[in-house]
């Protein structure tokens, strides 16, 4: 449920006395409201569902994530227990 | 860069109306006046200044490729064209599937009564660079007017002729194991300007359409592939219904390289914004070609010498197993199907 | 595109997978609630990478596939009044009511048009005084928010030809029927990333200890739900059953709390219909009292419509994950996506659909 995607805010603006926003995504830009994400600024990056800016992406929580996820693959090289060599099914499907 | 009817610098002619009447449409002096003041001008070729019911042609001989399309496109001006771009490029590029050179095209408009002529004089000049451009003339035509709301401002509908060169032998029913797909470069870049620019959707930026006319780049691949399988240009339906269509004509598979597929950021994540995935979104100016696996290398490196192609790519091969499926290998190693799409692609919040 | 293309990273993905397989050591059975978390599994082939002991449930968590009949019938009812500019999400313009869909409706005559934010309806109704604009107000507590700030600016700028058809739905009540249920197979639940970014997570701690089951809210890349994946197994290896945030760049506990204030303002628990599963008390939200006069209901007096659904469609056992499509005798046959029977063959994330579309390479690759 409740596609949402994140986008970088590049303006704020206010229309019929509504906070609302200009949000990149990777170069297209549409308009979402930011009534919901008060203390947003411009350059801060969000998640948007139905014209609606629903968080302020938390950049440090993000970036643990990835920390911890390379601490994983570091670890599993140190074991040297790749558990599949090649784990993946093969290039082009047998006949 | 996109053309708006301000764009132009060719004087709009003065008539004594602002907007197409329902007379402009009645065979009378006013139909006379809007031939000879917006159209001719535009068109001008010997065949079509004769005025005549039709075109009398020289036949070149060999076989000939015959299309025809009607142009529904709203809005009629986008970012990066117009439907007088697509109404040329649409119907040359029809033609140059078959392998063929077009030739002549003829145009018919169905308009709507209260267009303002300035709009109808700006898609007949898009038309006449887009013709000059592709090196067509257009030789017959004709106007109607039609009531407001009988139809949505304005519908072109082009026919074209090309010649179809000795030894080229084009079809979806020829794939065969181990061939490879190729496709010309980036995917989704017209169907999403075209969403993108429509109103209710809340889009601030523009993706510009990639209407072209394919004809030279096609003629620079057959040059060194004329065993080329199929050619086709993956317009409504996007990418994944060629494919599709070739899967099923040619009873094989076909199995594509998810890294390899081109898209533009800016349509990616349009797409990702709308919920809606590239492969099913239009092309204007982009071929998918199915050649012998030997010839990958000569047929790509063909396409990338020309401006049309620079961005070609091998998407995938054809293959004996999933036959009449269309799989994509994913970035991650697993597979999934590429399906025909049901219906129009709906931007989804969910 | 930035917090979306590195979740993708195929390297990651594979060292995740390892994890989990090293991981799991019995066979389990998980849900993931969100219609969009099995739309990004089916996707990306996310369940052709586990273990095979690790059963992956659809719920029932997308809300096209759960707005019942008689509100498409309500929508095509309302759509078909000459005054009427009925707006819509892309998503709900194919769902079969019981005889037609909005595209059908609007193919006879009716002015239906589809827009991304409720606000673009908002602004319809501005533009367009001498008609009567409704908006199709579906969704799960993320959309909530926006279709109430729909109805706040309307009424805000004296806005009289706007109104809401609404049928929002929510997720706890639904999951406490599923856990409840003597049939319920699902030992741990990946739940929605952005449902919990708006109302947090504090609800499900109730459940997760209620139920002794483990909860994790995921966010929708291949990485997201992978991670999701190792945290529920995990838990579900040594015993626990924490509510445990992964997709903590977005969710908090608390979660967004004005967007929780305006739901409020607005909108009041009811019971709902959910499409499939039937009657859930106090499982969705309708306008309070102060805003009656936003209700398209009522003002286009259709209450009182009332539908059935197609005998052969099982929609209701697949969304309690207690049958698989293809265990349908109509998956595929009577019913596919270009002929939908049910709601989950329509959206793209209805678990008919999804299989329908992703699932068919496997029996021959
Ligand atoms: S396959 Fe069709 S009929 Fe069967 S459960 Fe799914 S939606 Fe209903």
């Amino acid at each position: 449920m409740c596609l949402a995607v994140p986008g970088k805010v590049v303006a704020i603006f206010e229309e019929n006395g509504l906070r609302m926003g200009h949000i990149d995504y990777a170069g297209t830009v549409n308009r979402a409201c930011l009534e919901y994400v008060p203390e947003i600024e411009v350059g801060q990056y969000t998640v948007v569902h139905a014209g609606f800016a629903i968080s302020v992406i938390d950049e440090q929580e993000a970036a643990q994530s990835f920390a911890a996820w390379r601490e994983l693959t570091e670890a599993v090289h140190r074991n040297g227990t790749d558990l599949f060599g090649n784990p993946l099914p093969p290039e082009e499907p047998t006949e | 860069m996109s053309i708006t009817p301000e764009d132009f610098s060719c004087p709009l002619p003065i008539t004594d109306h602002d907007t197409v009447q329902l007379a402009h449409g009645s065979g009378g002096r006013l139909t006379a006046e809007l031939v000879e003041k917006f159209f001719l001008p535009r068109f001008a070729n010997p065949t079509l200044a004769r005025l005549e019911d039709q075109a009398v042609l020289e036949c070149p001989g060999g076989r000939l490729a015959f299309t025809t399309d009607t142009f529904v496109v709203d809005p009629l001006f986008f970012p990066g064209g117009s439907i007088g771009d697509l109404a040329v490029n649409g119907t040359v590029n029809d033609v140059a599937m078959g392998g063929a050179k077009p030739l002549w095209l003829s145009a018919a408009f169905v308009i709507e009564e209260g267009l303002p002529l300035a709009t109808l004089h700006a898609v007949l000049l898009a038309m006449e660079q887009a013709a000059k451009d592709a090196g067509v003339t257009i030789v017959t035509g004709d106007t109607k007017v039609v009531g407001k709301g009988a139809c949505d401002k304005l519908f072109i509908t082009t026919t074209g002729l090309g010649v179809v060169p000795e030894g080229v032998n084009l079809s979806a029913a020829n794939l065969r194991p181990g061939d490879a797909v190729l496709l010309s470069g980036t995917i989704g870049d017209h169907g999403m300007a075209i969403l993108t620019s429509r109103e209710g959707l809340s889009f601030a930026s523009r993706i510009e359409s990639d209407t072209a006319a394919l004809h030279e780049l096609v003629a620079a691949m057959l040059a060194v592939c004329p065993e080329m399988r199929a050619l086709r240009d993956p317009t409504r339906g996007g990418v994944a219904t060629t494919l599709n269509e070739f899967a099923k004509s040619s009873g094989v598979g076909i199995m594509l390289r998810e890294e390899a597929i081109p898209v533009r950021p800016a349509v990616r994540a349009a797409g990702e914004v709308l919920g809606i995935d590239p492969l099913y979104v239009a092309n204007e100016g982009k071929l998918i070609a199915v050649v012998p696996a030997e010839k990958t290398e000569a047929v790509l490196a063909a396409m990338r010498a020309h401006p049309l192609g620079a961005h070609g790519v091998c998407l995938g091969e054809v293959t004996a197993a999933n036959a009449g499926l269309v799989a994509m290998r994913t970035a991650l190693g697993t597979h999934r199907i590429i399906d025909m799409p049901v219906g129009e692609q709906l931007p989804r919040i969910c | 595109m930035k917090y979306s293309d590195e979740y993708r990273d195929p390297a990651l993905a594979r060292r995740l997978v390892e994890e989990i397989h090293r991981t799991a050591t019995r066979p389990w059975t998980v849900m993931e609630i969100c219609g969009g978390h099995t739309h990004a599994i089916m996707r990306y082939g996310l369940d052709q990478l586990l273990p095979p002991g690790l059963e992956l449930v659809h719920g029932p968590g997308c809300p096209v596939c759960v707005t019942p009949v008689e509100l498409i019938d309500k929508a095509v009812a309302i759509a078909g009044r000459p005054e009427v500019i009925f707006t819509s999400f892309g998503d709900m313009l194919r769902v079969p009511g019981s005889r037609q869909d909005l595209q059908m409706a609007r193919s006879q005559g009716a002015d239906v048009r589809m827009v991304y934010s409720p606000l673009e309806a908002v602004a319809l109704a501005r533009q367009h005084p001498e008609r009567e604009v409704v908006f199709f107000a579906v969704g799960f507590e993320t959309t909530a928010p926006a279709n109430a700030m729909a109805v706040v600016q309307a009424k805000r700028e004296g806005l009289t030809n706007f109104s809401e058809l609404v049928s929002q739905v929510l997720v706890p009540p639904a999951m406490r029927v599923l856990l409840a249920s003597p049939e319920n197979r699902v030992q741990g639940y990946l739940a929605a990333g952005h449902v919990c970014t708006v109302m947090g997570f504090a609800e499900y701690e109730a459940i997760a200890a209620e139920f002794r089951v483990p909860i994790v809210p995921v966010g929708f890349e291949p990485l997201d739900i992978l991670e999701g994946l190792l945290l529920l197994v995990r838990q579900l290896e040594a015993g626990e059953h924490r509510v445990e945030n992964q997709y903590r760049r977005s969710v908090t506990r608390e979660g967004n709390l004005a967007a929780q204030q305006a739901m409020a303002e607005v909108f009041r628990v009811a019971d709902r219909k959910w499409r499939g599963i039937g009657m859930l008390p106090q499982s969705g939200l309708a306008l309070r009292e102060a805003y009656a006069a936003f209700d398209a209901e009522r003002k286009f007096a259709v209450q009182e419509i009332e539908a059935a659904e197609a005998a052969q469609c099982i929609s209701g056992l697949i969304l309690q994950g207690r049958k698989k499509p293809h265990e349908c005798s109509a998956f595929g046959r009577e019913c596919t996506p270009s002929h939908p029977l049910g709601a989950t063959m329509v959206s793209s994330e209805g678990a008919c659909a999804a299989y329908h579309k992703y699932q068919r390479l496997r029996a021959t690759v």
